[in-house]
């Protein structure tokens, strides 16, 4: 089981992923280039979160363009994991990897504070050591995380049972309080139709030791790394 | 050739720097001020001498990366520099 954590100009989150991954849970790792359309083998491939190119344009509008991205697509095409944080999320959205967009924060302020997420599906490679319902406690970083879709691709996304991760209040309730920037049906995270990309804005690196103030991102990790070993024959 | 791009948020798209800009202008004592969308100004220098291509071009670039179709809105207007 391989991680790859792809570094565009700009990303800042890429040395906390990998210090998950090499060094909390002792998996192995590449760094992935944006220039390179090698993916040297990774199972998953992680988005992380930062400000690719400046934010030039739009959030992520640029980084998609990157020759990684290919790569990255046939991935994900290929039923490959792809895992977008942050930044990450908001690459996916305007690569067409993941329906929708993330626009400025209702409140227009860059919210970097601790949130609590109830999960919504735990039939994820992503969250398969999550209950639903459960609720982690997971910070979040960002200036643009207000994700917005039509009527019909949020009812689409709810049907299908591709949100994955709501904002919520510390007993699990879903309210307009808990929603730190707007994001309609308090939105924090989904996966695409087969499930094997995900986006979602909250930082699970950063709360993957005690040292940091929690320990729930680990478990989103922990399931990708079970996942794998589950599919592998 | 100069293609002049404005990009807005769609109608439906809630905006929250033009609700805050809207009240910041009604608290100035612009009181007629209903509405205030903020979206971006883009200019962009074309080599070329047809003014259809140009504009089918423009059009595909505004598709392909100046606006998100998502949530944005785009409409722009030629202007020949030539002479």
């Amino acid at each position: 089981m391989r991680f790859g954590v792809v570094v565009f100009p700009g990303t800042w989150s890429d040395r906390d992923c990998g210090h998950v991954v090499e060094d909390v849970l002792d998996a192995d790792l590449v760094y992935l280039w944006h220039k390179d359309r090698d993916l040297q083998g990774a199972d998953c491939v992680i988005l992380p979160g930062g400000f690719s190119y400046g934010d030039y344009l739009r959030a992520g509008a640029i980084a998609r363009f990157s020759p990684v991205m290919d790569s990255v697509a046939a991935h994900a095409a290929r039923g490959g994991l792809v895992w977008g944080i942050c930044n990450g999320f908001q690459v996916l959205c305007e690569a067409g990897l993941l329906p929708g967009a993330l626009i400025r924060n209702d409140c227009l302020e860059f919210r970097c504070e601790w949130t609590h997420l109830r999960c919504e599906r735990d039939r994820t490679p992503f969250t398969v050591r999550l209950a639903p319902g459960q609720v982690v406690r997971v910070p979040i970083a960002h200036g643009e995380g207000n994700y917005v879709a039509d009527p019909a691709t949020l009812d689409a996304l709810e049907q299908r049972g591709q949100v994955v991760f709501r904002y919520c209040d510390a007993a699990g309730d879903v309210t307009a309080a808990a929603n730190p920037n707007g994001s309609q049906r308090n939105i924090a995270g989904i996966v695409s139709e087969q499930g094997n990309v995900l986006g979602m804005m909250p930082h699970p690196e950063r709360c993957a030791e005690a040292e940091l103030g929690g320990t729930d991102g680990l478990l989103l990790f922990r399931s990708v790394l079970e996942a794998a070993a589950a599919a592998t024959p | 050739m100069i293609a002049r791009v404005v990009v807005v948020p769609k109608p439906v798209v809630n905006d929250p720097q033009g609700v805050t800009v809207r009240q910041g202008l009604n608290a100035l004592g612009f009181h007629e001020v209903a509405d205030v969308r903020v979206g971006k100004y883009i200019e962009v220098r074309l080599d070329g001498d047809s003014a259809g291509e140009a504009r089918r071009r423009v059009d595909e670039m505004c598709r392909q990366l100046l606006a998100n179709q998502v949530i944005e809105d785009y409409r722009f207007e030629l202007e020949d520099r030539r002479g």
